[in-house]
């Protein structure tokens, strides 16, 4: 194995634990802390596939302002003190969403790319945004409309004075 | 990379994280005599030459308390949030250029830790982790005050966090890189504060409010918190705390002056060339410093709704507009070269000037029947 296949490996082993401990954490602010491990692992997955900007808007988004708003809201609705054992009853269902997606995705890799090899090397930041704002820009722009609907959205169910 | 390279890795390691540690002690001890000065009180003068050693006893001190951890507290997290909020504190550094390099054992070492291609997003993202340490003691500490105060800092980080993001992204359009280093390699001519003077503003406000610093020390607010996230925090943790503190104020001072100040350019003399870049460095990271304990001698803490009305309803949106109006900027002066953009903005101001001080004479009347109007009014 090359040192890149173990630095993988290790990220690998780290992060599906941090996410089986994420699953099965009584504690919700606990499985929040198990998510930024799980996240904080992908983006060194890209660290080690050469993709520098992504690894750290992965670090920057995800753990740096998704898990905290997570946080944020946490404790401004329920605020979690202590042991407090949070469960909605709903693990059959929550398995089978999981294996399905796990299914869906590792056959959609599997077809796309069969057993081409990819030799990791960097590519320049300005590469990522010029293949984002030519190539995708359709998909790109989509995302931005869908996030905006999700903002208006959260604004008129937080509304209570709208009719 | 072979052993002599790893040597002066490691070295270069070694000086920065103490001359780091070093400069909070001395950080501290500036900041007391001059809000002292500014009090019109001595300030510490006990302990060394003018007090001089004043943080260190003070550090000595909290070593030797006993570590209180409340009952109700979540232990494991109440332990490592400490070192969580030290942390990004220290890697924010790694990034900064603070002098031009020297040929040692011939080859070129950089004054730097490590030029990461992508250097202004690594600032981001250690910025965005710095605000777990926050919300993680204020949480496990089991507690009311805490909590409530890493409540509020956490909205408050996240809110001038995309503020100051703004200010950065305006930066990098106008440098066209995310590398430290060769932002300061694009300032030999004009320092960016210049062209970029309301990223720079907006940068400043921003980054005091990611450091919790006054006015924008709502999460340790002592009048209504106690002492907000670190209430049940003492001995070594809280020193840990408050050494991030200050770690924080220096990195966002540094930041600053790489990004908008020219980072480590100034003229060099012929004595000892090398070491001019380093000190012109220090000397604009101790005149951020000085505005800094300057605004906070100075200004009295915002009021929570104020705070949050500025940061999203002012900063923001000034952010958002000064992002597009330099993309305009880079585009046009991409199109008729920067030298006629910057003689066109020249002649618009002097215009603009020129016409606001005709503007009395012009019309006489209106100020005076404004002023008047004011009078009336009860």
């Amino acid at each position: 194995m090359s040192s890149q296949e173990i630095v993988f490996v290790v990220l690998g082993i780290v992060g599906l634990g941090a996410a089986v401990r994420l699953v099965t954490a009584r504690n919700v602010v606990h499985a929040a802390l198990y998510l930024v491990v799980s996240l904080a692992m992908v983006g060194g997955t890209y660290l080690v596939l050469a993709a520098e900007f992504v690894a750290f808007v992965q670090v920057l988004i995800y753990v740096g302002a998704i898990v905290v708003l997570l946080l944020f809201s946490l404790m401004l609705t329920r605020a979690p003190i202590g042991r407090e054992a949070l469960d909605n009853q709903q693990r059959g269902i929550s398995a089978l969403v999981a294996l399905g997606i796990l299914a869906g995705l590792a056959f959609l890799i599997q077809d796309a790319f069969r057993d081409a090899r990819i030799e990791p090397d960097a590519t320049p930041t300005g590469a990522v945004g010029v293949s984002i704002f030519q190539n995708f820009v359709l998909p790109f722009e989509l995302v931005s409309v869908l996030l905006l609907a999700a903002l208006i959205g959260a604004v008129v169910l937080a509304r209570k004075d709208l009719p | 990379m072979d052993w002599l390279d790893w040597v002066l890795l490691l070295s270069r390691v070694v000086l920065v994280f103490a001359g780091l540690l070093v400069s909070v002690l001395l950080l501290i001890w500036w900041e007391r005599k001059l809000v002292a000065d500014m009090q019109t009180r001595i300030g510490p003068n006990r302990a060394g030459p003018f007090g001089l050693l004043v943080t260190l006893a003070d550090g000595v001190k909290l070593f030797f308390k006993e570590g209180i951890t409340p009952t109700n507290a979540d232990r494991p997290v109440y332990l490592i949030a400490p070192i969580i909020s030290l942390v990004p504190a220290f890697l924010a550094f790694a990034v900064v250029p603070f002098g031009a390099g020297i040929t040692l054992f011939g080859r070129e070492v950089p004054f730097q830790l490590q030029d990461l291609s992508i250097g202004i997003l690594w600032v981001l993202a250690m910025g965005s982790l710095a605000v777990y340490g926050v919300v993680l003691a204020g949480w496990s500490s089991g507690s009311k005050y805490p909590l409530l105060g890493s409540i509020r800092s956490s909205a408050q980080m996240i809110s001038y966090e995309v503020g100051m993001g703004l200010a950065l992204v305006a930066v990098l359009m106008y440098s066209g890189t995310l590398s430290m280093a060769e932002i300061v390699d694009r300032q030999d001519g004009v320092w960016n504060v210049i062209p970029q003077l309301p990223a720079f503003v907006l940068y400043a406000v921003s980054a005091l409010a990611e450091t919790n610093r006054a006015p924008f020390d709502l999460p340790e607010a002592e009048t209504e918190l106690v002492a907000g996230y670190h209430t049940e925090y003492s001995g070594i943790k809280f020193a840990m705390f408050f050494l991030s503190e200050y770690l924080h104020l220096i990195t966002v001072s540094a930041i600053a002056v790489t990004l908008f100040l020219g980072g480590w350019r100034g003229p060099v003399f012929d004595v000892v060339p090398w070491l001019w870049p380093p000190l012109w460095f220090l000397l604009k990271v101790l005149g951020m410093l000085f505005v800094y304990i300057w605004i906070r001698a100075t200004l009295p803490r915002f009021r929570y709704d104020r705070l949050m009305n500025f940061g999203w309803k002012l900063l923001i949106p000034a952010g958002l507009l000064w992002v597009l109006a330099t993309g305009a900027l880079v585009v046009l002066s991409d199109v008729y070269g920067r030298a006629r953009l910057f003689r066109w903005t020249a002649i618009a101001v002097a215009v603009a000037l020129v016409l606001s001080l005709l503007r009395p004479v012009a019309f006489p009347g209106r100020d005076a029947g404004r002023a008047a109007a004011r009078e009336e009014a009860p």
